[in-house]
């Protein structure tokens, strides 16, 4: 069997195991082609058909995929039970999040997204647009192809495909945070920003690649864990790893890392603020749990104090800051980052188990799906709340939002409560797998600080429980408005989840701790 | 008769009946405050059947069920109770009716609907009842935890004035105590796991681990900051004053008399059987704090202005004397330390609906705002003095048996706090009577005069600015009722617009003063009941149970 072919071996394709890329990529394909070749006037409808089509075919094949285990594409990517959970949640919170981009009755304008995002903004053209009807259809395919990229981000098995990963999810995302259609110099001044230090991060990743292939002489995971494990102090080692958790940090918005979050959370449209919150952080969560446990597992005193650090940073960080906004999506910005430092506790419960499986890894798991689906549930309440600008987002505008509209306030409250950790919440379950990792492997230091950022936290959602239910409504508030049916969707999912990871979550905790491992 | 889950559905129905009452239409407030009447009543009569179905003689915890939950964490949903948690499951079931009924008429602040009010109420019911059913550490965390939720939209849409900021301390102090306990609670998970192979929650197998001295102390720690911030003991007790003034009447009985209940039953229940060599190490620190807040509670009591402040101080104070019960290791004053808190959740709550039903009257919470009152409210002076008497533990009065146990049963061991605390007592009896001589005896003066407009000008339009009318204040008795203001239409001056006790009052407060009485004269059904579990719980911290033996018999003659 002997042919000429052996000179150069065409890598062997796994192709069941890359079917759910193979879709959401597919779709973010055909979502270009339709941009450029359908009429205008069915553009919405199909774009947001085949994007949805994409993400939840996407989420049906992993689920297909489950239990499956294998390294495919020549090494370069692990399809095992972590790899399929993650990309099950993206895909899922990924297809929520279309959901929301496609919402089209609560704006007047019916788009939270701009007509032309080329017109300077102000300019005679830009307001006469302000009110058009048209929208600019391209965050479809771009949050597909972001959607794509997370999913190969969390199922990276050496460094290079985690870099392309990494732009290939970042690069949408820069462009769709400028698409907000109003408050647009704000929006462009977020995704001005967002690229600067995002790729300011990247290419302090591809140093930290340069240098531990230096070391180690390998880019592939496997064979970085040998050397590491085998080598005594090596700096170049130690430094790139620092490099990459540096980049791969900035992605999560870990503190001190975490400059561009509250900005870009803030001037990026809402429904895009929703998924780069909840998507982007189980992707980048996701890739730093594969490079800390495979790449560098044998090695663990090299990252542990670290990201012990670094945790305890992000928690005090993000509770402490978080008390003095007035903004509630900077709130929930800084709430993101205090919930990273709770998620890095979970990483700290690693175990030190050889054979890539620990309680951190399954709780870890659990808590990025129950945050991504609460954190988006609160950023579509906010969808909801308007006034003649856009989205009332400051928070005395939400002053007395109960005795108005007492259902949005319930579900927000719910949210919020979920957020502080409360019992009987989706946040409160994740955040008890999380601290058991972590006291299970020593560092109950961490937990108590984790607790205590907790308690400073609670404070500001509290405060918008407050504000809620116990003020008088204010004499111009904000109007509520009427979602449509795909922020009726998402909220009823979001709300069904919340409470059902809250008060019974023993079938998924279950799930995520059989989906605890790592191959390669 | 005996495998009825009585437990189950002593959580289930005020659960379930929040729900029904929540979906209520708007304006159907009546037909919710009766289906509300109607299913505490219900949960009342379960616990009484729970507790003829209890065997007192028969196992630690009876009534047992018990489901997995979340098998991930090793987490049960078992309930159970010994006599201690039966005893509190009572006095809820008593409480709750009779705060229905006394909050009957109010009118919450800012057009709210008391629909709301009656499913927070309900649902806060089955929280409470799962906190003392519960025999699963986890279990009690979530239930102690989620507790807050209803009690903190309670106290934020339904109190006085400054409700936001009472309701906020309220759950923030809570809520620091709640996540110490939980990293203590998570400890003990990782304890067990190691010392028994596999995680547990289950309070009995805790119960038998023997874990190492250093550990102990932290993991006590960490639950006695969280009970002692609920109970609440000195140092943590400044959000007591604020919620319990701020708080509707009907959510401050609660709070008091079981809420704040937890506390103390978590020394009993958690602190004492898990980590018995902690608690002997630690309990001079507890009992420091102990009586430190009997004495200084007391002192600050008498200079309150403010009646339901006083009365919140007063709990304070009673607080000291439950926790220096339980702390001092005898079966006598432990069974005392317990039938204190049934006792206490009764005396105060009455103390703090006839408190309620005064500033009903009046409108302000001041004692300088009222004199007099007893010539022409009688029934209202004796039900405040009767309610006086019972808090400060007169003979005859049910606290007077607690109180007396509780310093006898700790003498031998503690002796030097024992003799501080009895001071405590002499502090009570100056209080409580300095309140009700202000407010019922003297000269008629304050709010209620009828021409307050010339009479007392400084006095009451002085006040009238800056006090605070109670947010949740009954219509009924206001000054403006029409029919009894017609009859005094030409008084001599220093007459009070006041109208004595309604039908509704009456019955409100008749079940109360029974109480007070029958168990002051006859409280050895509960002592039966409380015994043998404060028997077990002191075998378990290896407390000396031979050495009390005579003092405990004589204790329940």
């Amino acid at each position: 069997m002997l042919t000429a072919a052996d000179a150069i071996q065409a890598p062997s394709l796994s192709l069941g195991a890359l079917a759910p890329l193979l879709f959401v990529f597919g779709a973010a394909c055909i979502g270009v082609l339709v941009e450029a070749f359908a009429p205008r006037d069915v553009r919405h409808p199909v774009q947001v058909a085949v994007a949805l089509v994409g993400t939840l075919g996407g989420l049906v094949t992993t689920l297909l995929l489950a239990g499956d285990r294998t390294v495919t594409a020549a090494g370069a990517l692990a399809v095992d039970g972590a790899a399929i959970f993650l990309q099950a949640t993206i895909a899922g919170l990924g297809a929520l999040s279309i959901l929301l981009f496609a919402e089209r009755a609560l704006d007047p304008a019916r788009s939270t997204f701009v007509a032309a995002a080329a017109v300077p903004a102000g300019s005679p053209r830009d307001r006469e647009l302000l009110t058009a009807e048209r929208v600019q259809t391209e965050v479809y395919p771009l949050a597909t192809f972001a959607i794509g990229g997370m999913m190969l981000f969390v199922a990276s098995n050496d460094l290079l495909i985690m870099f392309v990963a990494l732009e290939v999810l970042s690069l949408p995302l820069y462009l769709i945070c400028g698409l907000a259609r109003r408050r647009r110099l704000l929006s462009q001044e977020a995704a001005v920003k967002y690229f600067l230090l995002g790729a300011f991060a990247s290419a302090f990743f591809l140093y930290g690649l340069a240098l531990v292939y230096g070391s180690t002489g390998s880019i592939r995971f496997s064979d970085i864990r040998e050397s590491a494990g085998a080598g005594g102090t090596d700096v170049l080692l130690v430094l790139g790893l620092a490099l990459l958790i540096v980049g791969l940090m900035f992605k999560a918005s870990v503190a001190p890392f975490h400059a561009w979050t509250p900005d870009v959370y803030q001037g990026a449209p809402t429904p895009v603020t929703a998924f780069m919150a909840a998507c982007t952080k189980v992707a980048a969560f996701g890739a730093i749990l594969r490079l800390l446990y495979v790449a560098f597992g044998t090695s663990e005193w090299t990252w542990r104090p670290l990201v012990y650090g670094i945790a305890i940073v992000s928690m005090v960080v993000g509770a402490v800051l978080g008390l003095t906004q007035t903004d509630l999506k900077r709130m929930l910005a800084y709430s993101s980052i205090a919930h990273a430092g709770f998620l890095l506790t979970g990483v700290i419960g690693f175990g030190g188990g050889a054979d890539g499986q620990s309680s951190g890894l399954g709780g870890t798991m659990f808590y990025l799906l129950a945050y991504g689906l609460t954190t988006l549930g609160a950023f579509a309440v906010l969808t909801l709340v308007r006034d003649g600008d856009g989205e009332a987002t400051h928070l005395s505008q939400w002053a007395g939002l109960a005795r108005r509209s007492p259902l949005t306030a319930a579900v927000m409250g719910l949210f919020l409560l979920a957020l502080a950790g409360i019992p009987l919440t989706s946040g409160f379950t994740g955040k008890f797998a999380v601290f058991r990792a972590a006291i299970d492997d020593g560092a109950w230091p961490l937990v108590v600080v984790a607790l205590l950022a907790s308690a400073v936290a609670a404070f500001y959602y509290l405060r918008v429980l407050v504000l809620m239910y116990f003020s008088e409504p204010a004499a111009d508030g904000p109007t509520v408005g009427v979602p449509g049916l795909p922020t009726t969707i998402v909220l009823a999912v979001t709300v069904t989840a919340t409470v059902v990871l809250g008060v019974v979550p023993g079938a998924v905790l279950d799930l995520a701790e059989q989906a605890a491992r790592f191959v390669g | 008769m005996t495998d009825f889950p009585f437990l189950l559905a002593m959580i289930a129905v005020p659960a379930v009946g929040a729900a029904v009452v929540a979906a209520l239409p708007r304006g159907r407030e009546l037909l919710a405050k009766q289906v509300t009447l109607g299913i505490t009543l219900v949960v009342f009569l379960l616990a009484v059947l729970a507790t003829i179905a209890f065997d007192a003689g028969g196992d630690r915890f009876q009534l047992t069920t018990s489901v997995s939950w979340i098998p991930d964490f090793g987490v049960d949903f078992a309930l159970g109770v010994d006599g201690i948690a039966l005893v509190m499951l009572l006095l809820v079931g008593v409480l709750v009716p009779v705060v229905v009924v006394a909050s009957w008429r109010d009118t919450p602040p800012g057009n709210r609907s008391m629909t709301t009010f009656c499913a927070w109420l309900l649902l806060l019911e089955a929280m409470m009842v799962g906190v003392f059913a519960a025999t699963d550490v986890f279990l009690f965390y979530v239930f102690f935890e989620a507790m807050l939720v209803p009690m903190y939209f309670l106290i934020g849409s339904f109190g006085g004035p400054r409700r936001q900021y009472a309701a906020v301390k309220f759950f923030l102090y809570s809520l620091v105590g709640g996540l110490i306990m939980l990293a203590a609670v998570i400890g003990l998970y990782v304890v067990s796991s190691s010392e028994l192979g596999e995680g547990t929650f289950a309070f009995d197998a805790l119960r038998q681990i023997e874990i190492d001295p250093g550990v102990q102390k932290l993991l006590f720690l960490g639950f006695f900051i969280a009970f002692a911030i609920k109970a609440p003991l000195v140092p943590f007790h400044t959000w007591l004053p604020d919620s319990g003034a701020e708080a509707p009447i009907g959510g401050s009985v609660l709070l008091v008399g079981v809420l704040d209940k937890v506390g103390t039953f978590g020394f009993i229940r958690y602190c004492l059987p898990l980590f018995p060599d902690a608690s002997r190490d630690l309990a001079p620190l507890v009992l420091v704090l102990a009586v430190a807040g009997i004495l200084y509670a007391a002192l600050l009591a008498m200079g309150q202005s403010d009646m339901k402040r006083l009365v919140s101080y007063t709990s304070i104070a009673h607080f000291g004397f439950i926790a220096l019960g339980i702390f001092a290791f005898t079966t006598e004053a432990a069974t005392g330390a317990v039938l204190y808190m049934v006792n206490h959740g009764i005396a105060t709550g009455l103390l703090f609906l006839v408190v309620g039903m005064l500033i009903a009257r009046g409108g302000s919470r001041q004692i300088g705002d009222y004199g007099g009152m007893a010539t022409q409210a009688p029934l209202l002076a004796g039900v405040f003095l009767v309610a006086g008497l019972a808090s400060l533990a007169l003979p005859g009065t049910n606290s007077f048996v607690s109180e007396f146990l509780v310093l006898i049963g700790s003498f031998p061991t503690v002796p030097v706090y024992a003799i501080l605390a009895t001071v405590g007592i002499i502090l009570a009896a100056l209080y409580v009577l300095l309140m009700y001589q202000r407010t019922m005896h003297g000269p008629a003066r304050g709010v209620l005069l009828t021409d307050d407009g010339t009479a007392a000008p400084g006095g009451s339009t002085a006040t009238a600015g800056s006090t605070t009318t109670g947010g949740a204040t009954a219509s009924g008795g206001g000054p403006a009722t029409g029919g009894s203001t017609a009859t005094l239409t030409a008084p001599a001056p220093g007459r009070l617009r006041v109208r004595d006790l309604g039908r509704r009052e009456l019955a409100v407060a008749a079940p109360m003063v029974a109480l007070i009485i029958a168990l002051g004269f006859y409280p050895q059904p509960l002592i039966d009941l409380i015994e043998p579990a404060v028997a077990a719980t002191m075998e378990d911290v290896g407390a000396d149970p031979g050495g009390v033996e005579p003092a405990t018999t004589e204790g329940t003659d």
